[in-house]
């Protein structure tokens, strides 16, 4: 691992969904059998130069996920390596029973994308606000659950599952995102990124809260409070050395996601602590609540997602210390 | 098909049946009605139609079948234990594993578990699409394997079944030939009452596909109209298949109790002296 974190912390140049459709090209240049399918969101997903480049390799389904997944799952039993994209609400609740049977119980071979995580839906609102799409996936046995941070991240990420077998989900944000990671850096699979060290308290975050958690530990400097933040992008399994040391070296944690609370991140944390060393943890994200439409900066705000409320959380954490 | 043939078929369908309530019958319970009704359909398929190997059952040229009513799980497993895909004597096992010794033979397919099943089903409509994506998988690489998916007629309430139609017409999946083992009943009673399906054949035809309805106890009217949809080679086939719940044990046939049933040792005697009687006389 050798990671490089971006000092800005500004915005990528590019989307994440031209980086996703960048990086299926280039797989899929390489593999006839790397398949793209889609639920009539290409043009959403920005996929429209796949589906032009590698036409026998795309599968455009029209607004039916269940058959997506479906046939997916069939493409990989016939020896395909199918990638299916919707929006995480449909990829997951709506498709989740072909998910598991004809996916995971059938220790099928597929690639999910689910697209717009909890309050990147945006405009699109509570219907298309998944703050519940990385439980739902969780909870199904062999699932591997991952949420990449920035492009360089996605990239690696994608890159790996094409060729680890198994079934995925992913859920990625298709606007703009914050770079984290600099161009060079190298992930390794199954480790979670220390981004901060830090001795009083460690932030566990992912996704959209990643930035927020690295300006919370600033702000919490100032305030003579040393935060570790820990950038946890696989979910499931989760690394349990990484809580399991932040537990025994910090005493406190603060789980950051852009999403449930219940059965996300947060539990999926809880869970490696209570087995091992319990310490006081607070979870940011939604507190049990549904979406609602806004722009990205109320959302945060309503949903108490953004740095300052992850140094309240870590104020408070720390009293319980 | 000569006669002869014909002959070598309907015996086959009724070892299937023989094989299948023996397997059902050792345990006590399970899945009987829509098991016997497809009997004479595997027997085509694996007696005629499919190109499979019983000693390869991976191999890459073979027909692939979906079985997306995953509960006639132990109709198959008698096809392809009289196939010779593994010994009959293991059958026997079926539903019953014991500590270290799991079961190869749920209720429902498994492909992870039974040499032979294609795609693992049970959650019902799921086939559909599995089925359609091997189809798809097939034909994205210009190969001449067929794909076989057969569903129950209660199965097809499922709107992922209709979601897979539109798909595969869209997709022109001409490779790709369904059956509806067309009984008339699921586990609350009879489809027309408990959700109207209507004319079969005529919703699939007017989904684009090529669309058949046969006897389905009549092993010639079966293979020929598989013949039929392999010749046309346009578009995806449906064979709806008049068939009779518990087809071959007329204590219980047309009755919908029978889907999942328990059969004692008296009942096992008299419905194999009925099938005995039935193959002696083919």
């Amino acid at each position: 691992m050798d990671i490089k974190i971006s000092k800005e912390l500004a915005n990528e140049k590019q989307a994440m969904r031209d980086a996703f459709c960048e990086v299926m090209m280039e797989l899929a240049e390489k593999d006839r059998n790397i398949v793209l399918l889609d639920a009539d969101l290409m043009g959403a997903m920005g996929t429209k130069p796949f589906a032009k480049k590698f036409p026998e390799q795309t599968v455009d389904c029209g607004i039916q996920e269940a058959n997506m997944i479906g046939v997916a799952c069939g493409l990989a039993a016939a020896g395909k390596i199918p990638f299916a994209h919707t929006f995480g609400p449909f990829a997951t609740r709506r498709a989740c029973d072909q998910v598991f049977m004809s996916g995971a119980y059938a220790k099928n071979n597929v690639k999910i994308i689910g697209s717009d995580p909890g309050i990147t839906a945006q405009l699109n609102g509570g219907t298309h606000m998944p703050f519940e799409d990385m439980g739902i996936m969780r909870g199904i046995p062999e699932m591997t659950v991952l949420e990449p941070t920035d492009i360089n991240m996605l990239k690696w990420i994608i890159r790996e599952i094409a060729y680890r077998y198994g079934m995925f989900y992913v859920r990625l944000v298709r606007k703009e995102c914050v770079k984290v990671y600099e161009d060079g850096t190298k992930f390794e699979w199954g480790k979670a990124v220390t981004l901060r060290d830090g001795k009083d308290v460690t932030i566990i975050s992912s996704g959209y809260c990643v930035s927020e958690s690295l300006k919370a530990a600033d702000m919490l400097e100032k305030d003579g409070i040393s935060a570790r933040v820990v950038n946890m992008y696989c979910w499931k399994p989760v690394d349990e050395e990484i809580i399991k040391k932040a537990a025994a070296e910090t005493g406190a944690i603060v789980t950051a996601e852009n999403h449930n609370v219940i059965n996300g991140l947060g539990s999926a944390v809880a869970e490696v602590l209570v087995k091992n060393k319990p310490v006081p943890m607070e979870m940011i994200g939604s507190q049990d609540e549904f979406g609602e439409v806004g722009k990205l900066p109320y959302l945060s705000e309503r949903f108490k997602m953004n740095a300052p409320y992850i140094v309240e959380a870590a104020k408070k954490v720390l009293e319980r210390k | 098909m000569n006669s002869e043939k014909a002959k070598e078929l309907k015996r086959f369908s009724k070892h299937i049946q023989i094989e299948t309530i023996k397997e059902i019958a050792n345990l006590g319970v399970g899945h009987l009605g829509g098991s016997l009704s497809i009997a004479d359909l595997l027997a085509v398929l694996y007696g005629k139609q499919m190109k499979v190997d019983p000693k390869n059952p991976k191999w890459e040229e073979r027909d692939w079948l979906v079985c997306s009513k995953g509960h006639a799980g132990p109709a198959v497993y008698a096809t392809l234990a009289l196939k010779g895909y593994f010994p009959l004597e293991e059958l026997k096992t079926l539903n019953q594993p014991t500590l270290g010794h799991p079961t190869n033979f749920p209720s429902h397919c498994d492909r992870t578990k039974t040499p032979g099943i294609d795609m693992t089903t049970g959650s019902l409509g799921q086939g559909s699409s599995t089925a359609a994506g091997i189809a798809l998988a097939h034909k994205m690489d210009n190969k001449p394997n067929y794909t076989y998916v057969i569903f129950g007629d209660g199965e097809i309430d499922e709107g992922q079944v209709w979601e897979m139609a539109l798909f595969a017409h869209t997709k022109k999946l001409s490779k790709l030939i369904a059956f509806v083992d067309n009984n008339g009943l699921q586990i609350d009673g009879k489809t027309e009452d408990v959700c109207d399906l209507g004319d079969i054949a005529a919703k699939f035809e007017s989904f684009g596909w090529y669309a058949q309805t046969v006897d389905g106890h009549d092993v010639e009217a079966i293979d020929a109209a598989i013949e039929n949809a392999k010749a046309q080679g346009e578009k995806p086939s449906m064979i709806v298949l008049k068939t009779v719940k518990g087809h071959g044990w007329s204590a219980i046939e047309n009755t919908a109790g029978c889907h999942s049933m328990n059969v004692n040792a008296q009942q096992l005697e008299e419905a194999l002296a009925e099938m005995n009687a039935a193959l002696e006389a083919i």
